[in-house]
């Protein structure tokens, strides 16, 4: 038996050919679109070849420091992906993508000028001079973003003690590692090179100082200073010089790369301190980078020394507006 | 040439473009919201700090869009192609697309939980390239609304070129905006300080020559008269 149906679709229910087209077009767009900005994504992996520089590797025994923050911890992708370093370019992602071929091996840091007993440590002395601890700081940017790292490493004074500071000491001089070969992103960046940074022996004595050759576990990584660097915490994050290779011990107040560029916007000192602002920046809050998406985050209110108000003594008497 | 500048697929094609930085950005946040469904593709896409990310992305298209719009005069006139001037008000109004993406960003996100008129207007008052920026938004507002054919209408060409002029000021406050904030690598501020400069210049250039011509046109009867 034939049973006519009345077929479901007719050819009013076509849809116009340039509406359909249209869609074709597109869909058709949007795969161009999505594989386009993909690909352009994917570039710099593709060009950019193996990386050949040195890669962190665990470090062993070593202790927790009791004093520190219980606050979250910033993600590790984080912390080695939004880095100031401006030998390896300006921009954020740069030095996680241009110190990839760094080399930090063999590697030694000087230390000279006014102590008894100068001398250059091998980056393997460093590492057993003192016990190792892993201390959680508070890293506050001057860019008005912070961080919680946690570091590994001792306090400076372990150096300073092992070369003698002599009386004429009253300042400490840094230096990074500096090679326009290696580093061929630093020209045009603005600020002068080698990266020279400075502390008053007293600061620079204080146990919350940290040389720190680590950083969740592991060695430093390249783009954030590797092999040692220090670590201020109560300071903006460009007191902490990265990748060191001179400490001096000086007479005078020593220049520092960022004052050197500004002394008006970047003082000597540099502590952290909501009351004093740095154009082009408002230093009363600051946004914490921590785990999760971070396109809703509140601001946090920036503390006075970041927090670390055992400093506060060191600063008594100062002029903190004046003397920033 | 002149078929593709008039069709009207042309136009759909350049629109769609235009709407590839939006789906750069959207997909970024789309994979930083929704980890390992795009795979490693977008990963740390929006840099640990998404929303500074989000105002430098949209700022920075802001200012690609001013360019292009404001390169349209030039091209149409040293490539001898006058249709191209069908696409210059839809680069305009994507310039202010941007603009307004990038001020919300900042009405929104930078303030998110602390939100009040009070701490934008002391964000304003503290920080003087956002008042810069803030002033340069300002001033595209009225470019777009009257962007219309009614508007062109109501106003009267000349008029309505002369309120359109403001995009140039609009475009300086941009620069001197980004120029501001960077903290010492000035190189890409100073590219787009050029690039308008440039484009500032062959306006004048061209201003200087039509006048010397226009000089010259009247001159010329009265030498005929006295050679007469």
């Amino acid at each position: 038996m034939l049973v006519k149906r009345k077929p479901d679709l007719t050819y009013a229910d076509v849809t116009p050919k340039g509406l359909y087209m249209g869609r074709r077009n597109f869909l058709l767009g949007a795969i161009a679109t999505y594989g386009a900005v993909s690909v352009y994504r994917r570039l710099p992996d593709w060009f950019g070849g193996k990386a050949k520089g040195s890669v962190p590797v665990p470090i062993q025994g070593v202790r927790k420091w009791p004093g520190s923050t219980t606050e979250t911890e910033t993600p590790l992708e984080k912390a080695t992906h939004y880095n100031n370093f401006y030998e390896f370019g300006s921009d954020k992602s740069d030095p996680a993508q241009n110190a990839k071929n760094f080399v930090t091996t063999p590697w030694s840091v000087s230390v000279e000028g006014e102590v008894e007993k100068p001398r250059k440590f091998t980056m393997d002395e460093i590492m057993h001079l003192a016990p190792l601890e892993e201390r959680i700081y508070r890293h506050r940017c001057v860019e008005a973003w912070s961080i919680v790292v946690p570091w590994i490493g001792y306090s400076f004074s372990t150096i300073a003690k092992l070369v003698q500071p002599t009386s004429k000491a009253r300042y400490v001089a840094f230096q990074s590692y500096y090679n326009p070969e290696v580093m061929p992103w630093a020209a045009g960046t603005g600020i002068q090179f080698p990266y020279v940074e400075g502390l008053r022996i007293d600061e620079a004595m204080h146990p919350l100082a940290l040389l720190c050759v680590g950083m969740y576990g592991d060695t430093l990584y390249n783009q954030d200073g590797a092999p040692v660097r220090m670590i201020l915490p109560w300071k903006y994050g460009y007191k902490s010089i990265k990748s060191l290779v001179k400490i001096r011990f000086v007479k005078d107040q020593p220049d520092t790369t960022w004052n050197n560029y500004s002394s008006s916007e970047y003082g000597f000192y540099s502590n952290v301190n909501p009351n004093v602002d740095t154009v082009p920046w408002s230093q009363e809050y600051e946004t914490r980078l921590g785990p999760g998406l971070g396109l809703f985050t509140a601001k946090i209110r920036t503390r006075m020394w970041n927090g670390y108000d055992e400093v506060a003594s060191l600063y008594s008497g100062m002029n903190l507006r004046k003397d920033h | 040439m002149n078929r593709i500048l008039t069709s009207k697929w042309t136009k759909v094609f350049v629109f769609v473009l235009c709407l590839l930085p939006l789906a750069d950005l959207g997909l970024r946040i789309f994979a930083a919201a929704s980890p390992g469904v795009l795979g490693s593709w977008f990963s740390n896409g929006l840099s640990a700090n998404p929303v500074k990310f989000i105002e430098h992305f949209t700022g920075g298209w802001t200012l690609r869009f001013l360019v292009i719009t404001l390169a349209i005069t030039p091209l149409r006139k040293i490539l001898r192609q006058p249709n191209l001037i069908r696409f210059r008000r839809m680069f305009g109004l994507f310039a202010f697309f941007y603009v307004s993406l990038h001020f919300a960003t900042w009405i929104v996100l930078d303030h998110w939980q602390q939100w009040s008129w009070a701490s934008i207007w002391a964000d304003l008052l503290k920080r003087p390239f956002i008042a810069v920026g803030f002033a340069g938004f300002l001033l595209l507002v009225p470019l777009a609304i009257t962007s219309t054919a009614g508007w062109i209408r109501r106003l009267g060409g000349k008029r309505w070129r002369m309120l359109h002029r403001v995009i140039y000021i609009a475009a300086v406050l941009g620069v001197i905006h980004f120029y501001w904030l960077v903290k010492s690598d000035k190189r890409e501020p100073l590219l787009y300080g050029a690039i308008f400069a440039a484009l500032f210049l062959w306006r004048i250039g061209t201003w200087l020559v039509q006048r010397r011509r226009a000089a010259a046109n009247i001159r010329k009867p009265s030498v005929s008269a006295e050679s007469a």
